[in-house]
């Protein structure tokens, strides 16, 4: 009996380990930007191209900052959530259409609606890399002193929203 | 044949008039592989930057292209980067608290294999030392020798 004790016990530590890792999703990587300033940036608008849009202008509120494509099969799915939540009234939403064709993208939002107050044009993908972005959707929290809270990394989903970021929203709100 | 040798010409010094793309540098395309075989894809997170065909790495790829020409440090581009994807983009993570296991385990795992491995050893030793004949059973044996003799 004591024979088997060790061997199991080794082998119990690594299955603990093993089944942990199954359950992690390796697509979440840690934002290292949380708690940081969201970096600046002034990129042209998607509806008007003479226009631009620049961080300075969210200063003082609490908002959201979304990056998004046409091409991309994750924000179809995310589409109808952010569409409630912009009707809700609850927290701003500011597009970044990320590496996109500004008649495709255009063509999107006439199809499925505009859930965003502006949506602003980062063709190249730059802002993508100094946001940290690797895959769209992706969607940050910004407080009143421009600062990221929290960042989504895949489609949002109702629970997400409901259980993370409007409680984040409102309080950050309050402040 | 007059004319060939003149729309090699004319080719060539068209050719020679364009800019050269950045991607042409030997020394700067030589510094980018380096870094990029140290750096890891997100997007296809089990290859390195300098493997990957995705649209990302490409970019980032561009980006690191040109902060080589800036004449950059390895180290600052480094950091540029550990700043925006955090230590998942390094292939060698730095030692942290967060990744002693990472780093220490293996050693761990070795001197506790040594050890294991020692004790083993050691009381088998003991067993075999256990195992050898006492001054009775020498005699023993010399009875039933002895005897064995006188029958034949």
């Amino acid at each position: 009996m004591n024979r088997f004790l060790l061997p199991l016990t080794i082998f119990g530590i690594i299955v603990g380990f093993l089944a942990v890792g199954l359950t992690l999703n390796p697509r979440e990587i840690p934002s290292p930007l949380i708690g940081k300033a969201a970096p600046a940036f002034s990129l042209p608008q998607l509806h008007d191209e003479s226009k631009t849009f620049s961080l300075d202008e969210t200063k003082g509120q609490v908002w959201l900052l979304n990056f998004w494509a046409s091409w991309c099969s994750g924000c179809r799915t995310e589409h109808p959530v952010l569409m409630d939540l912009a009707r809700s009234g609850e927290v701003p939403i500011y597009g970044m259409d990320y590496k996109d064709q500004r008649g495709d993208a255009l063509a999107w939002l006439d199809r499925w609606g505009n859930p965003y107050q502006v949506v602003a044009v980062d063709a190249s993908g730059r802002v993508g890399i100094d946001y940290g972005v690797y895959g769209v959707p992706e969607t940050y929290v910004i407080d009143k002193q421009g600062v990221i809270r929290y960042k989504q990394i895949g489609p949002l989903d109702e629970e997400t929203v409901a259980k993370k970021i409007l409680p984040l929203v409102k309080e950050l709100q309050a402040q | 044949m007059n004319w060939v040798i003149v729309l090699l010409l004319v080719s060539g010094s068209a050719w020679a008039g364009e800019a050269r793309p950045m991607g042409d540098n030997p020394a700067i395309e030589a510094r980018l592989k380096q870094l990029a075989s140290e750096l890891r894809c997100l997007v296809c997170q089990n290859q390195t930057l300098a493997d990957s065909n995705a649209p990302q790495a490409e970019d980032l790829r561009r980006e690191v292209r040109e902060m080589i020409a800036q004449n950059m440090s390895d180290q600052e581009i480094i950091d540029f980067l550990v700043s925006r994807y955090g230590d998942f983009v390094l292939y060698r993570p730095p030692f942290k608290p967060t990744t002693v296991l990472l780093w220490a385990g293996p050693f761990v795992l070795m001197v506790g294999g040594g050890v294991a491995l020692a004790v083993t050893l050691r009381r088998r030793q003991h067993m075999i030392r256990e195992a050898m004949m006492t001054e009775d059973d020498r005699r023993r044996v010399e009875q039933l020798l002895s005897q064995r003799s006188k029958e034949s």
